[in-house]
């Protein structure tokens, strides 16, 4: 194994119709997706698309409908065959599975959670959440106690007997979300998982992700058409157009230095008091210190008041109006660990 | 007139000698391969003539309440089944009711995996269906004269005729039922390593069910509409009491009897319909 990343995916093009060569052939001659559907009926559904993907992260990729995302999803589990490029996970090329290798990382390393759910509706909750298990042979005890103990983990204690019609869309994706980690898999796919809950179900579902995931530190593929819900969960975001990739980076990278202005149009309409966090902004502690060669505490004021860094811009705002430099921050257990400084904020909110 | 392109004769000719030649080197054999069904009747025939008539009641009126949990079916049934007997025509509904199960058992035994594996190839499929068009189409003397000279009149033709003509609707509601399973739920199993076997029978049949009963209940239903015909070839029963009715001109006798293959409709029907439905009841509830 040579690279660091979980997942790298290169130079992935993915043609829809009869004749993927001839496609291929015109697109990297610089034609238009729309120019190649016009002139030999294929669709283009990914253009060249090449990332990587850090163990232990929740990596987002976020695009309107049409661009591609659900498409590149699939192609992580092979659930959808690339016209061409590869598909690398700790190191072997996914594509060359053989039918056998295939089904044995589908069982084991990676686990998928879909939009409507893709429960069996007519399996008990149990059941559902048992299926991966059921599929490799698991005996029916063992299988059934660890879909329980997932299913607790999911907050689903008590309705294990119920049929998925029985529960609402944000319990039946918690059935899906429990199903897919009752597996244990290194990888969790997500394709627009929340999408199809309403706002207040989504943010709590959002927020039991981000808590599930500090305890399991899986490597998280997350699709979704929400730039807020991008910029809540992701640790990095990539952002796809007519099955380009257009930007890669951070929710400040996006946020604060957009590629195009696709980009810029799409964070345009995001409310940023809401969206950017302390986190983006944040003046590292170490980093002045090694920078300017002598203590922290350097040219700037010595700042007043305190707080957290994953806070939104709306929720310090009324302690920034105080202060007319910088506020220091703190991490989760109260450690000091930079400083949010009001011009960087101003500067980020009128961009 | 319409020009005379080849002759009529010469091709008749042919597909006759074609046909007597197959009926000299495989009439043995294929008379071995099909004699099981032909015990397979017979067993159900005798077990249902030699049990009383109330147990016999009793037994169809209970498979109606375990298929719909409800009462008022089964007391409807039992109704059907005793009018049948009061008609004077207990003994040719049994024969009847013995021919039905068998061809409802060798059509779903041949109809369903013949649908999976439409549902599952294109290519087969393309080649199905024109097959299947000319077995509901193709009038069914067509195809019994050749059974006549492979298996002499009897039962076998019988039930061979009765089954060509009553399977089409089940292949067809088979491979629709398995097509309309949604795709989400099959990329689910499919993401989670199951193989085709188990998604087979732990997604794509399970949520297929209800189809798949309905193309039973209507395989049933074509193949009661055959038993005239198939007492023409030397099926006993209800068919035959039609027939002779309609020899003698004696329409009463016939009337009858066609009354108790409603009947015995009535009671297939409501029977598998109930299971279709209680296949449903998990597929389509909210509460």
């Amino acid at each position: 194994m040579s690279s660091n990343y979980k997942i790298e995916i290169k130079n992935i093009y993915k043609v829809f119709g009869a004749d993927p060569s001839a496609a291929i052939a015109k697109i990297k001659g610089g034609a238009s997706k729309s120019e190649i559907l016009k002139q030999t009926g294929n669709v283009v559904g990914l253009n060249d698309v090449s990332m990587a993907i850090e163990a232990g992260h929740i990596h987002v990729i976020m695009g309107l409908s049409g661009s591609g995302k659900s498409t590149l999803i699939r192609h992580f589990n092979r659930l959808i065959e690339p016209t061409s490029g590869q598909v690398i996970v700790d190191g072997q090329d996914v594509l060359k599975f053989s039918k056998k290798e295939l089904e044995h990382y589908r069982r084991n390393k990676v686990s998928m959670v879909f939009q409507r759910f893709g429960l069996c509706p007519h399996e008990t909750v149990l059941a559902n959440a048992a299926f991966g298990l059921k599929v490799q042979g698991v005996p029916r005890a063992e299988r059934e106690e660890k879909a329980r103990y997932w299913l607790e983990q999911v907050g689903l204690a008590g309705v294990e007997k119920h049929y998925p019609r029985q529960l609402s869309g944000g319990m039946q994706q918690r059935v899906g979300l429990a199903r897919a980690l009752v597996n244990d898999p290194d990888i969790l796919l997500m394709d627009e998982a929340f999408s199809a809950l309403d706002p207040l179900i989504k943010s709590e579902m959002q927020d039991q992700l981000l808590q599930l995931q500090k305890k399991l530190n899986k490597t998280i593929v997350f699709i979704t058409h929400d730039l807020d819900e991008a910029l809540k969960i992701g640790d990095r975001i990539a952002i796809l157009k007519d099955g380009e990739l257009v930007q890669q980076g951070t929710a400040s990278d996006i946020l604060m230095r957009p590629a195009d202005d696709y980009v810029k149009d799409f964070i345009g309409g995001v409310n940023r008091y809401k969206a950017i966090r302390v986190s983006h902004l944040l003046r590292k502690v170490p980093l002045a210190m090694v920078k300017g060669g002598e203590t922290f505490a350097d040219a700037r004021p010595a700042p007043t008041g305190t707080v957290r860094v994953n806070q939104p811009l709306e929720e310090v705002m009324p302690l920034l109006m105080g202060t007319d430099s910088s506020l220091a921050v703190h991490n989760d257990e109260g450690v000091l660990v930079g400083h949010l400084d009001k011009a960087e904020v101003m500067k980020a909110l009128y961009h | 007139m319409f020009p005379e392109m080849i002759d009529p004769r010469v091709f008749r000719g042919v597909v006759d000698d074609s046909i007597e030649q197959f009926v000299i080197q495989w009439a043995t054999s294929l008379e071995e391969f099909f004699y099981p069904f032909l015990q397979l009747l017979n067993f159900f025939e005798s077990v249902l003539l030699n049990s009383p008539w109330w147990l016999v009641v009793g037994v169809v009126s209970a498979a109606a309440y375990a298929s719909a949990r409800k009462l008022s079916l089964a007391a409807l049934i039992a109704v059907a089944m005793l009018a049948i007997g009061f008609l004077g025509l207990w003994e040719d509904g049994m024969r009847t009711l013995a021919l039905m199960l068998v061809c409802t058992l060798v059509a779903t035994a041949v109809g369903v995996p013949l649908g999976i594996l439409m549902s599952w190839s294109n290519r087969f499929r393309a080649v199905m269906l024109p097959v299947l068009d000319i077995m509901q189409t193709m009038p069914s003397f067509v195809y019994l004269i050749p059974a006549i000279m492979l298996f002499g009149p009897g039962k076998i033709p019988a039930v061979l005729a009765t089954v060509v003509y009553a399977v089409p609707p089940l292949i067809r509601l088979t491979d629709l039922g398995i097509r309309q399973v949604d795709d989400e739920i099959i990329e689910a199993a499919q993401s989670f390593g199951a193989n085709r076997m188990q998604k087979l029978f732990w997604v794509q049949i399970p949520l297929a069910l209800p189809s798949i009963m309905a193309g039973i209940n209507q395989a049933t239903m074509m193949a009661l509409s055959m038993v005239v015909i198939a007492s023409m070839i030397g099926a006993q029963g209800l068919g035959f009491q039609v027939l002779q009715g309609i020899t003698r001109l004696e329409v009463g006798r016939g009337l009858m009897a066609g009354l108790a293959i409603v009947l015995l409709a009535v009671v297939f029907d409501r029977i598998t319909q109930a299971f279709g439905k209680r296949a449903q009841a998990h597929l389509h509830t909210n509460s």
